[in-house]
């Protein structure tokens, strides 16, 4: 019997998982994928938002702002890459723009967002040079920023994992059952038994409620595509760009640096049926470059090195889920946490500890907490430091991913980490290996290799990334050319 | 008048062979395409290359090629004859893999040393 | 390991064993070649089919065999060859690199070859549109699994790009089981050797859909389906010609572009057209004792050339370590790309310098029959060379002798196509 079983651990889950697991408390999570961060959490835009955005008086607004705070000490802790960058909301010369950014101004005062101000075109050029020397006036946010998103989620799941909480993948939760006094819950990988369950569903947060009766949350997902280019575009702007809403309210394509040192381009935004949906079109590839060179006129595309799909999980309630079930007593929806739930994640996993508390579960902090991470990234230390390295781990001299130059050192530790990564994919979203120009073609084989021979299997069952998504289709020249699918 | 595209070299001649006079070529830059042209029409071979697998040494594989040209009707049979081979470390280049491939008294020899 | 080379050479594939023997054979003393496979030899040790060395050996070779010789060339001469070596950067004259063994590794060198060459273009570089399933590779990924891993990475196979190792790919899956359904070119013309299709798609009935491109890749796991359409004039899909094929695999052969990652973080200036470093007649870079040959340069279809151009290298790193210097003030004629040339290397030339003439490396934008290839002096036509056939796919090659650069007026020497009765297909 656990004590709060969460289902999804996506950024939603993995926050609650470490929030809860500086207590005395028996928690396990389920995740329907072969490793965490795989849903919304590894497609997204990326950004720490200021919270000037979110409607006043909304969860979003109060969540978003505790959430940007948080993440400033969970990311130096757990080492994340994080980057304060300003935001800028650029209006053009016409009425809809200039009240636009007015209004947005006013919200975003009424929010309790700090430091922001209309700036002049003047001022916006000289602050990010970048910018459509055509503008009027922008919103300039200093609060905002970048972060890994897919690491943030990692690293907290890890520091959840090493406090103590159990992570079990490919464990698509199927049914609850609410007994008396606990849930059963049957998953893919077994049947549990929780006293507490937290619905962190992300595009899945309606389906899960519904096993326990919960009616009233409609999935509506909306997809977005995104570019991602090459380094060589990654300092063309400093901060992070928005256009003015168009006329039916949708945001904009976004232009921003990511923590990497690419250039991120997107999303667009329209209505999918569930989180699987992730594909990309050429006409909206089309549509987002043109949007993108009005907001950045020197954008390359020449440089585009990726293009990839996400789905923001949403709920037919224009804010954040989050509640107790009226319900279902001892079930926690933490659903339609849609943007600004990346820089949401650590304050909605506070609230979910309020909610568990408020439904009597008793909380009692753990003796011994361990709340810090520290990775090593042979690209960011200098020669004294790689010698050293070297000299003690001969595996971090060899580099594996030339274009991110990642060494095979790195590769063997994440491996070894609490949250196994089994796919070469899940290597990606650690290392950054096959994240750069040429995708892994030329690293995909020897990571492959490597996982192979870490994890004892044999490199046929070695997968890209989800169950299904495998790589080798047989062996040649092994008497016949057997099957492994 | 038949024509072919040569393949002896990466020029890619444009072949025209008479039938009707003693396989004549046409077209070709070196005697090497007349001759080629010539066999194409008569009896077609080509120079297969694949692997075998290797034991004991540093590589999985070991890349193996006819030493001749290989009737084309008789390549998914030379291809087969690869199937179950397993060599040991060390192989090296020119070592004969299979002998007498189907007959035809050319041999899968290796091109990379093992 | 010494601390000071004569020459260091970037890289142990094709280009870089040929400009380390050359040096060496030039007379440098001391030569060290940094390659970050377990062995020399490149991208040759996968390319595993026959074809290699035509020009050069004047026989017909295998990828590894073509590399053997020059790795047994390079022992024979003292070269000395550092495996599982990734060099981390180059600044000025020196080389930081990195391996298991020595740990972190820096050397100076008299002399720098830089050959690091090429890597394929990807499926986020071309926006192949889609799920996002397993089973896209590029063709060279494939090769490598095929080749050195030996694992099949496909049983039903559609191929975009017709380029020399798609082809090569269409063949070697079917050889080892596959059904390859289709080789697809955006182009209206393949961009790989003829004797490849013959080879490698007609023997095998592969059909060659040019003209066309894949616009949907279907799959929520394994690649299940990919959507083939016509393209128009204008490169863009025609609506209701597309065909659907069940596969799954989808290989891309797509284009290759010049591995410059440590040139540019050298500031050594660049071609946007090649996307290698500008050199000069004999290799050099703008960076003085700072050369650079083969696919790192520009891509090359044959490897014979890459050779001959990284042997000029090599020697011209060998002089330049032993302290030869060209005049700074000396002439330097620039050369320009004209009608239907899409780049040439070198992208200068210094006459005093150019003793033995200089060989000019170029392609051209269409596919041409009869053609005269000229080099201008403003108006003037200095020179001029016959062909019969050209196309984008296959690199040009033409000599200028030294008695006529000497006497060329202009700063500036174009190299054009010019229209004689022959044809060209847009």
């Amino acid at each position: 019997m656990y004590d709060v079983l969460i289902v999804g651990c996506g950024i939603v889950g993995a926050a609650t998982a470490y929030q809860l697991s500086r207590y005395n408390l028996s928690v396990c999570v389920c995740e329907r994928y072969n490793d965490v961060a795989n849903g919304c959490t590894k497609a997204n835009t990326a950004i720490l938002h200021a919270g000037f955005d979110c409607p006043i008086g909304s969860m979003e607004a109060r969540l978003n702002l505790r959430g940007i705070q948080l993440a400033k000490e969970i990311c130096e802790k757990l080492d994340v890459e994080r980057i304060e960058m300003p935001t800028f909301i650029i209006a053009y010369d016409n009425e809809h723009d200039l009240n636009y950014i007015q209004e947005l101004y006013k919200r975003g005062v009424a929010n309790g967002v700090e430091g922001l101000r209309i700036v002049d075109r003047e001022e916006a050029l000289s602050l990010e040079p970048g910018l459509n020397p055509d503008i009027k006036a922008a919103l300039y946010a200093p609060g905002s920023g970048i972060i890994n998103p897919w690491e943030y989620c990692i690293a907290m799941a890890e520091t959840a994992v090493r406090n103590g909480v159990e992570v079990k993948l490919d464990s698509e939760v199927t049914a609850i059952e609410k007994k008396e006094d606990h849930f059963v819950v049957t998953t893919k990988s077994g049947i549990y038994e929780s006293r507490y369950v937290i619905n962190a569903g992300g595009g899945w947060s309606a389906q899960v409620y519904e096993m326990v009766g919960g009616h009233e949350l409609h999935q509506t997902n909306f997809a977005g595509q995104y570019f991602v280019l090459d380094k060589n575009q990654g300092n063309k702007v400093h901060s992070v760009i928005f256009p003015c809403p168009d006329e039916h309210g949708f945001k904009g394509i976004c232009v921003t640096p990511t923590v990497h040192g690419n250039l991120l381009v997107g999303p667009d935004c329209y209505e999918v049926s569930d989180g699987d949906h992730v594909g990309t079109d050429p006409l909206t590839l089309e549509n987002l470059k043109t949007e993108a060179y009005k907001s950045v006129p020197d954008i390359d595309f020449r440089e585009i090195i990726h293009e990839y799909a996400g789905v923001r999980p949403n709920t037919q309630i224009p804010d954040f889920v989050i509640e107790e079930s009226p319900e279902c007593p001892h079930f926690i929806n933490l659903a339609g946490i849609k943007s600004p739930g990346l820089s949401s994640a650590p304050a909605i996993a506070e609230e979910a500890e309020k909610l568990l508390r408020k439904c009597g579960l008793e909380l009692e902090m753990k003796e011994k907490f361990i709340d810090t991470r520290k990775r090593i990234q042979f690209r960011y230390l200098d020669d004294d430091a790689k010698k050293k390295l070297i000299a003690e781990n001969p595996l971090y001299g060899r580099i594996i991913c030339r274009c991110e130059t990642v060494t095979e050192g790195e590769i063997v530790e994440a491996i070894h980490r609490p949250i196994i990564p089994r796919t070469v994919d899940a290597i990606k979203r650690r290392c950054n290996a096959g994240m750069g120009r040429c995708q892994g073609g030329f690293c995909g084989p020897r990571v492959h290799e490597i996982l192979a021979r870490e994890l004892g299997v044999d490199e046929k069952d070695i997968l890209m990334d989800e169950q299904g998504t495998f790589i080798i289709t047989s062996a040649i020249k092994e008497g016949h050319n057997e099957e492994c699918i | 008048m038949k024509e072919l595209i040569c393949i002896v070299c990466p020029k890619g001649c444009h072949l025209h062979i008479d039938e009707q006079n003693d396989y004549q070529v046409f077209g070709n830059s070196c005697p090497r395409g007349a001759e080629y042209g010539k066999n194409e029409i008569l009896h077609p071979t080509r120079v297969l290359t694949s692997i075998v697998k290797v034991t004991g040494g540093t590589h999985r594989c070991c890349s193996v090629k006819t030493n001749g040209g290989i009737p084309k009707k008789d390549i998914v049979k030379a291809m087969e004859l690869l199937k179950t081979v397993k060599i040991q470390s060390p192989v090296y280049i020119g070592d004969v893999i299979v002998r007498d491939v189907c007959g035809t008294g050319i041999d899968w020899i290796a091109t990379k040393t093992c | 390991m010494k601390n000071v080379y004569d020459v260091i050479v970037v890289g142990g594939g094709p280009a870089g064993l040929a400009a380390a023997c050359s040096a060496k054979e030039a007379g440098a003393k001391d030569v060290l070649v940094l390659e970050r496979d377990k062995e020399a030899g490149g991208i040759l040790n996968q390319c595993i089919h026959n074809g290699f060395g035509l020009h050069y050996f004047k026989e017909e070779l295998t990828g590894p065999e073509y590399a053997a010789r020059f790795v047994n060339k390079a022992e024979e001469l003292g070269v000395e060859i550092l495996l599982d070596t990734m060099v981390l950067a180059v600044e000025g004259h020196r080389v930081t690199a990195c391996n298991t063994e020595d740990g972190l590794i820096v050397v100076e060198a008299r002399s720098v070859v830089l050959a690091m060459g090429c890597r394929e273009r990807t499926r986020g570089a071309v926006a192949i549109p889609g799920d996002r399933p397993s089973g896209v590779f590029t063709a060279g990924t494939a090769q490598r699994y095929i080749n050195i891993e030996g694992y099949m990475v496909g049983k039903r196979v559609v191929i975009l790009g017709s380029g020399d190792i798609g082809l090569i790919m269409a063949r070697r899956m079917t050889l080892e089981g596959a059904k390859v359904l289709a080789c697809v070119e955006l182009m209206p013309f393949c961009n790989g050797l003829n004797r490849n299709i013959v080879q490698c798609l007609n023997d095998y009935d592969i059909p060659l859909y040019l003209s066309h491109t894949v616009t949907n890749v279907e799959g929520l796991h394994r690649v299940e389906k990919v959507t083939v359409a016509e393209v128009g004039a204008d490169r863009k899909p025609i609506p209701g010609t597309e065909i659907v094929f069940d596969c799954d695999t989808l290989l891309l052969s797509v284009g290759l572009i010049p591995e410059n990652e440590l040139t540019r973080k050298a500031d050594i200036p660049l071609d946007t057209a090649t996307k290698g470093a500008i050199v000069y007649e004999n290799m050099e870079t703008r960076e003085p004792g700072v050369f650079s040959c083969g696919n790192v340069v520009h891509v090359h279809d044959l490897v014979d050339f890459v050779t001959a151009e990284s042997q000029r290298a090599g020697k011209a790193a060998a002089e330049y370590a032993a302290g030869k210097r060209i005049p700074k003030d000396g002439r330097v004629i620039e050369l320009k790309r004209g009608d239907h040339v899409t780049y040439t290397v070198p992208q200068a030339i210094r006459v005093e310098n150019a003793e033995a003439g200089v060989d000019i490396s170029f392609r051209v934008n269409a596919v041409m029959t009869d053609q005269e290839i000229c080099v201008k002096d403003g108006d003037t036509v200095i020179a001029h060379y016959k062909r019969e056939h050209m196309a984008p796919g296959e690199m040009e090659h033409i000599k200028l002798p030294a008695a006529i650069l000497k006497k060329v007026k202009k700063q500036v020497l174009e190299v054009a196509v010019v229209s004689a009765e022959g044809g060209v297909e847009k």
